[in-house]
């Protein structure tokens, strides 16, 4: 799906302030994973993601989108098979437009046409979806999505993201600006829609349970590399004792020596 | 007329979120091709077509400094106005103004065609005040595209238009060049009427156009194209209005003419004052909503 050769991201190259981010990370996202990603502040999670999905181009290494060679390709080219959510629920949604108005945006991927779309059929197939939401949305999309809490907008940039039919979704964070409820009742349409639809995943989290409980395979990250990997039986035992154990011990310990703590 | 030029500087200015100086060189370009192309005798119609022409490219140099050298917008638009400055001179013949006189116009063929039955007055007016509609008609047509609405979305969110997998160069290239093509065209009516073109025309158009558009802000909320393009319109009514007012009535207050745009400088920091206190009451307003909600 997509595959990450011995990727490295620099920033500020040549000055003072060279941050490497990103240190030759090789990465193979499978079709059909869930991938949860965790990691300290800094570890390059988020660098990670924007190499992923094209806001950064990395330094050094190649990027492959189902064998393709996408390294240098633009972040709106990427975005016709890559969907994202962003921790900001703002970043998802116009907020000064009609509900109606962002579905149809995010209805198809690539440049919009001169066409007038909008009528009634679409508006009822928007209300049954947003009906599945179960937020009282259904009967809002002449509102201004503005108007609408923050899991409201995150909820529907999920609907709207799952609908335009993404080969990979991104979640970076995408629940931790929201309170415990929302984040719940977010987190919950998110395995719905995972499970619906078949969609390959790699989510950003910050909380070890979420890590843990949701998935099928776990990446930690530290300094700019993968420092732990694990995938099926292993992924299952795993638990946040025995997951802050591992960090424990990969931590005190020189980076050369990750090796012998993944066997 | 000035209506098409502030319905240009509200696409950029509040739709695309994109201050575009451009508009200031634009307008009198408009009204230089339209006087240029009227003096050689062409016909007036494929004139104002030259005239929406040239405007769209004066917006898609602006939209090409910003995207590609990767300038701050102002002065991508400061660049394009300066530079149009030479050209408008140019396309007058390498003189400052153009006057109109005796010329075939499209107003002359509006006077002749209804010289029966209205005054020349009032046929110039509806001539003016028909055009005017069926721009604005045009505009809330086009918004409602998908095209439009992605275009809406760009101002407002532009990660959002990214990860939908629009080329958000392309979309804003296409917003400011729309936007000056319908500044030029105003340009070019202003010309008719006034009988000339001068590359002075230009000055202080942009503010009068966001002068214009916040005012109209201040009539109406919502989020209907139509009811933003109408009240766009409505606000430059009205500044026209007070800045008649300020013209004729400002004598008994030691006001000239060249006060006026101080008065428009003022006009202008003074609504934003006021939209300031109101986003703040409203914040305000909202907080004390939450609490309420969760006391109970």
């Amino acid at each position: 799906m997509i595959e990450l050769k011995q990727v490295s991201k620099v920033f500020n190259p040549g000055t003072p302030n060279e941050n490497v981010a990103i240190r030759n990370l090789s990465l193979e996202v499978e079709r059909g994973e869930f991938i949860t990603v965790i990691g300290s502040n800094g570890s390059g999670k988020s660098t990670l993601f924007n190499l992923i999905g094209g806001t950064h181009q990395p330094t050094m290494g190649q990027i492959f989108a189902q064998g393709r060679d996408v390294t240098r390709e633009p972040e709106y080219k990427r975005s016709r098979y890559i969907g994202r959510i962003f921790q900001d629920p703002l970043l998802g949604t116009a907020g000064n437009m009609s509900l109606e108005h962002n579905m149809m945006i995010c209805s198809y991927k690539g440049m919009k046409q001169l066409k007038l779309n909008l009528n009634s059929r679409r508006r009822s197939y928007f209300r049954s979806q947003l009906a599945e939401l179960q937020m009282g949305l259904e009967d809002r999309l002449k509102d201004n999505v503005g108007l609408l809490s923050g899991g409201q907008r995150q909820a529907l940039t999920l609907l709207m993201m799952v609908l335009s039919r993404p080969e990979l979704i991104l979640l970076d964070e995408h629940t931790a600006a929201l309170d415990p409820h929302n984040a719940e009742r977010v987190m919950s349409l998110t395995t719905r829609f995972i499970e619906e639809h078949d969609l390959t995943t790699v989510m950003i989290t910050h909380n070890m349970h979420q890590a843990i409980k949701y998935g099928t395979r776990l990446i930690m990250m530290d300094a700019g590399e993968i420092i732990l990997d694990v995938s099926g039986k292993e992924k299952e035992e795993l638990t946040v004792n025995g997951l802050v154990e591992r960090f424990r011990r990969i931590r005190h310990q020189d980076l050369e020596d990750d090796e012998l703590l993944l066997t | 007329m000035y209506g098409i030029m502030v319905l240009g500087v509200f696409i950029t200015f509040r739709i695309l979120n994109f201050p575009d100086l451009t508009v200031d060189g634009s307008f009198p370009l408009g009204a230089a091709v339209m006087a240029s192309g009227i003096v050689a005798g062409w016909n007036p119609v494929i004139v104002i077509g030259l005239v929406f022409i040239s405007g769209w490219l004066s917006g898609t140099i602006t939209a090409l400094i910003h995207n590609k050298l990767k300038v701050p917008n102002l002065l991508a638009g400061i660049l394009t106005m300066t530079m149009l400055w030479s050209i408008n001179i140019r396309v007058l013949g390498g003189r400052a103004n153009l006057p109109l006189l005796r010329q075939t116009t499209m107003l002359t063929w509006v006077r002749s065609f209804t010289a029966e039955y209205v005054s020349s007055h009032a046929a110039v007016l509806g001539f003016f005040i028909l055009i005017v509609i069926v721009i604005k008609l045009l505009i809330d047509l086009f918004f409602l595209t998908d095209l439009g609405m992605s275009l809406g979305a760009l101002g407002n969110n532009e990660q959002m238009v990214i990860n939908q997998g629009a080329n958000t160069e392309t979309l804003k290239i296409i917003g400011v060049s729309l936007s000056n093509a319908l500044v030029a065209v105003s340009g070019a009516m202003m010309a008719q009427f006034q009988g000339f073109a001068d590359v002075n025309l230009g000055q202080g158009i942009i503010i009068a156009g966001l002068a214009s558009v916040m005012i109209g802000e201040f009539l109406m909320k919502s989020n209907r194209i139509w009811v933003l393009t109408t009240r766009v319109l409505l606000g430059s009514i009205l500044y026209r209005a007070l800045m008649y007012f300020g013209r004729y009535y400002g004598y008994y207050i030691n006001l000239t003419p060249s006060d006026l745009k101080l008065i428009t400088g003022v006009l202008i920091i003074i609504l934003l004052i006021v939209t300031q206190l109101k986003k703040e009451r409203s914040h305000y307003e909202r907080a004390e909503a939450v609490r309420g909600e969760q006391d109970t």
